[in-house]
C-alpha cells in the first residue's frame, strides 16, 4: 500500500515568477495612483468652493517641485491604467454581436483606446484655448 | 544521416515515501523536431528510469490529463514541443497550486468537488416527455455557450490563477466557465440554482482579473470572459432582488 502525503508548494513571491504577474501587480499599484490624483482634484474643488484666496493658494501648491514629479509620475501610472482598463474591459462584458457577427475583443480595446486619445486631444485642445 | 540531438530535460521528483523534500532530476534525452514534451517523459520512463511518475492519454490535447508546468508555465506537454527550448534545457514541474502526490502527478480532487458544485449539466427548463421530442436549439443560440463547452478539465488555467493558489476556497476559473457554458444554454432553467454560488465570496467575486486563464487556455475557452461578465450578472442579480422580491411568484 502506497503512502500518501501530499505535498504543498509556497506560494511566497508568486508574482515575481512570470511577467504577466508583475504587469497584472503594476496595474493594481497603479489604482494607488488614479485614487491619489482624484483626491488633488477633489481638494482643488473645495479650494474652488471657499473663494478666490483658497483656489490660488491650490494653483500655487500645485506648482510646488514635489507636487510636479508627483503629476508626473501620477500621469504615467494613469496611462498605464486606462492602457490596460480598455485592454481588459472586453471580457468584462457579454459577447458583442452586430448584424450577426461577432465584434472581437480586439476590436472593443482598440475602439476604447481611440475613444481615450480623441477624449484626452480635446481635453488638450480645451485647456489650450481655455488659458490662451 | 543527421546526427542524433540531445536535450537535457530537468524533472521534479518528489516521493511520499522517501519523506525526502522534492528535488530536481536532469535526463538527457535524444530527441527529433516532432517529439513533444510528453514524448521526451515517455522516453524517459521507458529507457532511462522508469520510477518517474506522470499522467497523460490522449496525446492529442483532447484528454486534458498531461498538463504540465514547463519552464514554468502552464502547457499541456503533449501540444509542447522540445524544438522549441532546444538548444536551452527544459523544466517540467506538476501543474502549481495543487498538492504533489508524487513527481508530475498533483492532486485534483478539490476541482473535481467544486466542478461538481456548479452542477455541470443541463436543468432542464421544462420537463418534457419522450414523446414531445427533442430540445431544440437554433445555431445562434448553441453560439451562446459554445465556447465555453470546449474545457477539457485540463486544470491549467488553475496553474495560472495566483487567486485560487492563495485562497483554496475560490471555485476558480474551469468550473465558472463551466458554470457559465449552462447557464447560458437556452434548454437550461438551472440559472436561479448556480447564481447562489457565482454571488459567493468563493464565485465570480473571488476573481480579481488577473487574466492569466485565459492566457494559457489550450482550447480559447477564455474562463476570464466568462467570469467576469458574471460579476455584472451577479451585481444586476444583487440589486434586482430589491425590485423583484424573490419568492413572491
Amino acid at each position: 500500500m502506497a503512502t500518501r502525503k501530499p505535498y504543498i508548494r509556497s506560494m511566497d513571491g508568486w508574482w515575481r515568477r512570470d511577467p504577466f504577474f508583475v504587469r497584472y501587480m503594476i496595474r493594481e499599484a497603479s489604482s494607488f495612483f488614479v485614487a491619489a490624483y482624484a483626491l488633488v482634484l477633489l481638494w482643488g474643488l473645495w479650494a474652488l468652493e471657499r473663494g478666490h484666496n483658497a483656489y490660488d493658494a491650490w494653483l500655487e501648491a500645485l506648482r510646488h517641485p514635489l507636487m510636479v514629479l508627483f503629476h508626473l509620475v501620477a500621469l504615467a501610472f494613469v496611462s498605464y491604467h486606462a492602457y490596460t482598463w480598455w485592454k481588459v474591459a472586453p471580457k468584462t462584458m457579454p459577447t458583442v454581436r452586430l448584424g450577426g457577427r461577432e465584434i472581437s475583443q480586439a476590436q472593443i480595446s482598440a475602439g476604447g483606446w481611440a475613444a481615450w486619445a480623441v477624449a484626452s486631444v480635446a481635453v488638450l485642445v480645451l485647456v489650450g484655448w481655455g488659458t490662451r | 544521416m543527421a546526427e542524433t540531438k540531445f536535450i537535457e530535460i530537468e524533472v521534479f521528483r518528489y516521493n511520499p515515501e522517501t519523506g525526502l523534500e522534492p528535488r530536481f532530476q536532469t535526463y538527457k534525452v535524444p530527441f527529433t523536431d516532432d517529439m513533444s514534451v510528453l514524448q521526451g517523459l515517455q522516453y524517459i520512463k521507458d529507457e532511462l528510469d522508469g520510477s518517474l511518475t506522470f499522467r497523460w492519454s490522449c496525446r492529442m490535447a483532447i484528454c486534458g490529463s498531461c498538463g504540465k508546468m514547463v519552464n514554468g508555465i502552464p502547457h499541456l506537454s503533449c501540444k509542447t514541443f522540445l524544438r522549441d527550448y532546444y538548444p536551452n534545457k527544459v523544466r517540467v514541474e506538476p501543474l502549481t497550486h495543487f498538492p504533489v502526490e508524487r513527481d508530475l502527478c498533483i492532486d485534483q480532487s478539490d476541482f473535481l468537488r467544486k466542478l461538481e458544485s456548479v452542477k455541470p449539466y443541463v436543468i432542464p427548463r421544462e420537463e418534457r416527455s419522450l414523446a414531445q421530442g427533442e430540445y431544440v436549439q437554433t445555431p445562434a443560440q448553441m453560439q451562446e455557450y459554445y465556447q465555453y463547452s470546449q474545457c477539457i478539465n485540463c486544470l491549467l488555467c488553475y496553474a495560472a490563477c495566483p487567486q485560487y493558489g492563495l485562497n483554496k476556497s475560490f471555485t476558480g476559473p474551469a468550473a465558472l466557465a463551466l458554470l457559465h457554458r449552462y447557464n447560458a444554454d437556452s434548454r437550461d432553467g438551472g440559472r436561479e440554482q448556480r447564481m447562489e454560488l457565482v454571488n459567493a465570496e468563493e464565485g465570480v467575486w473571488g476573481c480579481t482579473y488577473v487574466g492569466y486563464c485565459s492566457q494559457v487556455c489550450p482550447k480559447q475557452v477564455d474562463p476570464a470572459h466568462a467570469i467576469n461578465q458574471n460579476k455584472s450578472a451577479s451585481a444586476l442579480d444583487y440589486f434586482m432582488r430589491f425590485v423583484m422580491p424573490r419568492g413572491g411568484e
